[in-house]
């Protein structure tokens, strides 16, 4: 398996979703597959991101929202998100995403840093940006983006 | 592979269990040096390996078993009367024997120059003919076979005759010998074992658990189905998966025994050693962990044997000075709780003095005084753990504790448990290992709160209890903002899971508390309802929740949704029942509209009560200091005079029949430094309740009668009763 968290990994291919209108990619390495809405069992007192757990075949999932997570506004609530099951440091766990988009080639595509006038609550999550021809790419660092711990409580100033 | 071979292999195997059963017998018989049943059993065992290196040609295993027989036979016959000597020269030729199995296991044959039987045999021999002087074990033991005694102390890994039994992997572990040191026998050695790789054993657990959860789903949906070939089908899945569950948790899970069977030796050598007397109870064996962590176990738990010894037991003449017995109780514990295996290692020894800990952690520059100061005992001791405090050997000296004690935690937090320590200075050392056991199956009580279920393990459940109407009044009564329950006599915390899940609580009716407990702690848990109980599979919940103390996991129910287990510790940390439990003890103060009464009888059975914050004191006193001055009776009272009145008489009751008993229960209320003693029969409770005053009962003494805990009581004019004491003096 690709070991993402390092800069120099060459990202070949990536698994895109949308998330609040921004572009968003995961090595596709790190994605076990990608389900759609699935019922879950809330968290009483967890970190907001955390939306609930899932049972995947019997193995336990945590639901990151990845909306939550990164400060970007809420999902409106008849708007079923989709799951993106990463596997990362020996765990596997779901981000809830707006909509799944294709497995693109991203071979010719250099990594760049993220732009510096990215809310920090989502540049901090990201490996970089990739400039295609038709739309940024924000590359996700799944590792970090399920961390919820260091999450901020509130939303954050995105309106 | 030939037929000699596996006769070898045979004999290997069963030699070594042998041996373990052998190390036992011969610390037991010193203790019942007369039993002859355990002297036949070492007697035979030796006899049997004498016999078959005979005949397989181990020519110098022969010779040393050939040694010991002939002693054991003077022994047996009881021509020789066992000494402690005497165990040692014997325990010292099962090590050699021990290492002459390791080098035939490794070379295939007894010749080679690893092992050096002759000294053990000479002793052997210098025993049989002499045995009035019995030889000097303690000097030369070292001298001779893989030195199982005299080093590997002062290591991380103080096993002392590991360094002999393990090369061969020890024959009783054959079924899963680890991957950890790879063995030198061929696996067709092993005869009729077979070694699993560990991962397959995980994979086949982690099915089955998979295959316990659709049992559940099938079970759950053929409930009430009318198809009896549907039904009988789903009952023979029930009964199946749970005896396959049973046995492939039982290829990973072995008895603590396994660690426990080797202490008796690892002691008996502590006390020769160190000089020590000390009987060993050992509790639990049967406990059961999995196989690696039971591995992972070993090193620590040795360690910490012998530190109990070490700095714990004082050496008996220390002992006997302070009026203990000779003989220190080190005793080993091991039991489940809340889905955990516990360990506890107790000493009654002298005890960890928090003071000089203190003092050398701030010596060392771990703390500063500063941070000590703020410091509880339990805090100040569990500073031993801490790395820099155990390299250097004065620190020994000086602490009591603390050789390596941070190679024991970093070692049990490896495996994911806890270690900690309580000591009562003087009285003795108490070590508690948990460890916890992801992959467990077990059975739990599952409830359901604001429309969601969790499951408590059963292990922290003690019982229902459903209070509703009248008897919810009546039981359940708020001390300081915290609700508690009496329960036969006894208060117990009440907890919301409501609001440990941060909702709120729902004001009903009924009420049902799960009481549960957790170490010394017991509380009852409000939930909202009980279902039933059933055998759950405890999943490991991601790292974004794993900091939470309320949750100790997660599991699937039968119709495949997730549900929390609750972690019964936890939720008493987060709860802070400790200090409602204080709280309950010693304050009744009254909260809101609610007045404190103090409920008395009077006269034979009749009820008043008092404002508690009128009370001053409650005191007893005896018949014969009752003094009179004129009418009043008095009693001296604190360097005065307290007269005294009889509250039965003050309120128009008929005066109680003078008991024999001669002692009178008094209340002393006290009013700008004048006190009364108002003269009682008995308190009977203190309650909290609203007041309704009802005129019925008005008289002269009495504001109005209430009705307190369902009795109609008369509520007393203090004023009016201190104005009768006051107007008679």
């Amino acid at each position: 398996m690709t070991n993402a968290t390092t800069a120099d990994v060459r990202l070949t291919q990536l698994c895109t979703f949308w998330l609040d209108g921004l572009f968003f990619g995961v090595d596709v390495a790190q994605v076990q597959e990608v389900l759609r809405y699935q019922e879950m069992t809330t968290v009483p007192r967890a970190p907001r991101a955390v939306r609930g757990l899932i049972n995947l075949r019997g193995q336990i999932v945590t639901a990151v929202d990845l909306r939550c997570r990164l400060g970007l506004p809420d999902r409106s609530p008849e708007q079923w998100p989709m799951n993106v099951i990463v596997r990362g440091r020996g765990e596997v766990q779901s981000l809830l995403v707006d909509d799944i988009g294709d497995v693109i080639d991203t071979t010719d595509y250099p990594l760049e840093p993220a732009p510096a006038n990215l809310p920090e609550s989502v540049r901090e999550a990201l490996l970089g940006v990739m400039s295609l021809p038709d739309a940024i790419l924000l590359v996700l660092d799944s590792d970090r983006a399920v961390d919820c711990a260091t999450t901020p409580e509130s939303v954050g100033g995105t309106p | 592979m030939n037929d000699d071979a596996e006769i070898v292999s045979e004999f290997l195997v069963e030699s070594h269990e042998n041996l373990d059963q052998l190390d036992r017998d011969l610390v037991e018989l010193e203790q019942h040096p007369g039993s002859r049943e355990l002297l036949s059993s070492v007697f035979r065992t030796i006899h049997t390996i004498k016999g078959t290196s005979g005949f397989l040609a181990f020519n110098r295993l022969e010779e040393l078993t050939h040694a010991g027989e002939n002693l054991l036979s003077r022994l047996r016959d009881g021509e020789l009367e066992l000494t402690e000597a005497l165990t040692g020269v014997l325990l010292e030729m099962v090590d050699a024997v021990r290492a002459l199995l390791a080098l035939i296991e490794q070379s295939g044959s007894d010749a080679g120059h690893g092992v050096d039987i002759d000294p053990v045999v000479a002793r052997l021999r210098t025993a049989l003919e002499d045995p009035g002087e019995p030889p000097l074990v303690e000097e030369r033991a070292p001298a001779s076979v893989s030195k199982p005694t005299a080093d590997g102390f002062e290591t991380a890994s103080p096993v002392p005759h590991e360094a002999s039994s393990t090369n061969g992997a020890d024959a009783s572990a054959r079924l899963l010998d680890l991957p950890l040191e790879p063995s030198r026998l061929t696996p067709e050695r092993r005869g009729t074992s077979v070694r699993v790789d560990i991962d397959l054993l995980d994979s086949l657990v982690q099915q089955v658990g998979e295959l316990v959860l659709t049992r559940n789903q099938i079970l759950q949906k053929s409930d009430g189905v009318e198809d009896v070939e549907l039904l009988r089908a789903a009952q023979r899945l029930d009964l199946v998966a749970s005896e396959l569950q049973e046995s492939v948790m039982k290829t990973r899970m072995q008895p603590i025994g396994q660690v426990w069977a080797k202490m008796p030796r690892i002691v008996r050598d502590l006390a020769h050693q160190l000089g020590r007397e000390v009987d060993l109870q050992m509790d639990g064996h049967e406990t059961e962990l999995d196989r690696s962590l039971l591995e992972a176990l070993k090193g620590p738990l040795t360690h910490l044997v012998r530190n109990a010894m070490d700095h714990g037991i004082e050496r008996p003449d220390e002992r006997v000075a302070q009026g203990k017995p000779a003989k220190g109780v080190l005793s080993l514990r091991a039991f489940h709780e809340s889905g955990q295996v516990v360990i506890e290692i107790s000493d009654d020894g002298a005890g960890i003095d928090p003071a000089r800990i203190g003092d050398v952690a701030v010596q060392r520059g771990l703390v500063s005084r500063d941070q000590l100061s703020r410091m509880d005992a339990r805090e100040v001791i569990a500073l031993i753990f801490q790395p820099g405090f155990s390299t250097a050997s004065e620190v020994t000296n000086v602490s009591g504790r603390g050789v390596g004690m941070d190679v024991v935690r970093t070692n049990i937090e490896r495996i994911g448990g806890t270690v900690d320590m309580s000591s009562q200075s003087g009285r003795g050392t108490t070590c508690r290992v948990r460890i916890p056991l992801t992959l467990a199956i077990i059975p739990a009580l599952v409830v359901e709160e604001g429309g969601d279920r969790y499951a408590i393990p059963q292990a922290n459940l003690v019982e229902l209890v459903r209070l509703e109407g009248e008897e919810l009044r009546r039981s359940v009564e708020v001390l300081a903002g915290a609700p508690v329950l009496r329960l036969r006599g006894h208060l117990l915390p009440l907890v919301s899971l409501a609001e440990v899940l941060g909702e709120d609580r729902a004001d009903t009716e009924a009420l049902t508390v799960v009481v549960v407990a957790s170490d010394d702690l017991r509380f009852g848990l409000c939930v909202a309802q009980v279902h039933d109980t059933q055998e759950i599979v405890v999943k490991p919940i991601g790292r974004q929740l794993k900091g939470m103390a309320t949750y100790a996991g997660a599991t699937i129910m039968g119709d495949g949704r997730v549900s929390l287990i609750l972690d019964v510790g936890g939720i008493a940390q987060t709860a802070a029942v400790e200090s409602v439990v204080q709280q309950a003890v010693d304050t009744r103060r009254a909260s809101g509209d609610e007045t404190a009464l103090l409920v008395l009888e009077v006269s034979g059975g009749r009820r008043a009560a008092l404002p508690l914050h009128e009370v001053a004191r409650l005191e007893e006193f005896s018949d014969d200091i009752v003094e009179r001055t004129g009418s009043v009776e008095v009693v001296q009272y604190r360097d005065g005079i307290l007269p005294l009145v009889r509250l039965a008489e003050a309120i128009g009751l008929p005066a109680p029949e003078r008991t024999e008993d001669a002692s009178l229960s008094v209340v002393v209320h006290e009013d700008d430094g004048r006190m009364v003693g108002i003269v009682i029969d008995r308190v009977l409770d203190v309650v909290e309740t609203e007041l309704a005053l009802s005129e019925v009962g008005r008289r002269q003494g009495v504001l109005g009668s209430a009705v307190v805990q369902d009795r109609v009581t008369d509520l007393v004019d203090l004023d009016a009763v201190v104005r009768l004491a006051g107007a008679a003096v």
